[in-house]
């Protein structure tokens, strides 16, 4: 059993250590895409006056927001290839199982994002719409999107700046990002201080200027829409 | 039709065994958020520089690092840190988890602090109370009831996070599930696996539920007490 720190076995380990950090950034991005369409179609959904589509979609996106990323992973990961659909539709390496999970849970929290952006837009600039005789989708394309979506930006990236620090819950269905590959090393060298503590910094030096960045936006936002 | 959604009388049994894991460590976690929540989100309007420093330095630390390196960090790498043979889990579950929720909280607790009108720490000032007896009687009872609604969600994203100290093996709901599932190999009466987890899942969203019904009776109370803000 080690004892305290060893500079020389850090370094050792870096360059692998990095490596599972690209790989937790990778799936993150990809989640990112994800989450930004189908959040906004979740939150077009849930405004829809048709409620055979708003109700099931409120519903959709309580359930997501209130149970752990976790069991949804293993939902994906375990129970979805044990049902009577065809494997290859159901059957996913598990880094296309994170990046769906991260995709469809933070999909569910883009879209309070995005209602919250939709529903700061003054009332008359749907009245003036009215008026003008546009069609119910040139007013979502050109009159209520284009204000909407910038002041949703701040807290998308804040959603964002969160889902990055969920990626390494693949570790849990083995995929290799820089949790794994800390948990690795703990299994072949017996060591803990090293692998753990680097994951914790290289998580630092990536979030923490990411949410500076956020927090700048947010500042931008604010004084543009006043 | 709904049977076929519905476990076993000994299947339930493993999940709410596991489900009372989850709730002490929700439980532990949320006591220790509050007091760092409290005590952080104060310190960050301290006049005192190297006070507002530290708590800065905590808040950026504890939110930066994810909450499951945090856990791991703390289950497997402080022990050794400090010399110490080992740490329960449970203990370093609600440490970790407890420390997350805190650097959370404190910003909420920072800008509702904040968001009491500049009007009512003056007049406290002129009334010569102390710098306890303002915050304390003036300044914290004004700002719970907007304290309130940003920490019931944060308190339902702590019970999502509880989920991960199945990581460190300690048997929450979420470690039964899994647990559930790997018997289905040698057992008797093998459990579907989408109805498994679906259950899993629901009886999280029940807990959730519960949360979101105790917080919207203290907005409640809270908003008749202090009078509505």
């Amino acid at each position: 059993m080690q004892t305290r720190w060893d500079w020389e076995y850090a370094f050792e380990i870096l360059p692998d250590m990095v490596q599972g950090m690209l790989i937790t950034i990778a799936v993150t991005l990809i989640g990112i895409v994800i989450a930004v369409i189908l959040g906004l179609f979740l939150a077009l959904g849930r405004r829809s006056s048709l409620k055979w589509l708003s109700y099931p979609t409120a519903w959709f996106i309580e359930f997501v927001r209130s149970t752990p990323l976790l069991i949804q992973i293993y939902m994906l990961f375990y129970a979805l290839p044990a049902t009577d659909l065809p494997r290859w539709l159901t059957t996913w390496p598990a880094f296309v199982t994170m990046f769906v999970a991260l995709g469809i849970h933070y999909g569910c929290y883009a879209s309070e994002a995005y209602r919250a952006g939709i529903e700061s837009v003054p009332r008359g600039q749907w009245e003036a719409s009215t008026s003008l005789n546009l069609k119910i989708k040139t007013t979502w394309r050109s009159v209520i999107l284009p204000q909407a979506i910038p002041r949703s930006l701040p807290p998308l990236g804040n959603y964002f700046v969160a889902m990055f620090k969920d990626a390494p819950i693949g570790s849990a269905i083995a995929l290799s990002g820089v949790l794994f590959v800390a948990r690795a090393f703990q299994s072949a060298d017996f060591r803990t201080v090293e692998p753990f503590t680097i994951a914790g910094l290289l998580f630092l030096a990536v979030s923490v200027p990411a949410a500076a960045f956020v927090r700048r936006l947010e500042r931008r936002v604010a004084y543009e829409s006043s | 039709m709904l049977n076929d959604l519905i476990l076993n009388s000994r299947q339930y049994g493993h999940l709410l065994e596991g489900m009372w894991v989850t709730i002490q460590v929700l439980l532990g976690s949320f006591a220790l958020g509050t007091v760092m929540s409290l005590v952080m989100g104060v310190a960050r309007l301290s006049t005192r520089r190297w006070v507002r420093g530290s708590a800065l330095a905590y808040i950026e630390f504890a939110r930066g690092v994810a909450a499951i390196i945090l856990l791991f960090w703390m289950f497997y790498a402080v022990p050794i840190l400090f010399g110490a043979p080992s740490m329960p889990p449970m203990l370093a579950g609600i440490l970790a988890l407890g420390l997350n929720m805190g650097a959370y909280g404190a910003e909420i607790v920072r800008g509702a602090i904040q968001s009491v009108p500049k009007g009512q720490h003056e007049a406290a000032t002129a009334l010569n109370l102390s710098n306890r007896d303002r915050l304390r009687e003036i300044i914290l009872p004004q700002a719970i009831p907007i304290i309130l609604p940003p920490y019931g969600n944060l308190t339902i994203e702590v019970l999502k996070g509880t989920a991960l100290v199945s990581l460190i093996t300690l048997s929450d709901l979420a470690y039964e599930t899994q647990k559930l599932r790997q018997n289905n190999v040698i057992s008797s009466d093998p459990v579907p696996l989408p109805i498994l987890y679906l259950n899993t899942l629901i009886i999280y969203l029940i807990l959730a539920q519960l949360l979101n019904l105790f917080f919207k009776i203290a907005e409640r109370r809270s908003a008749r007490k202090f009078g509505s803000v």
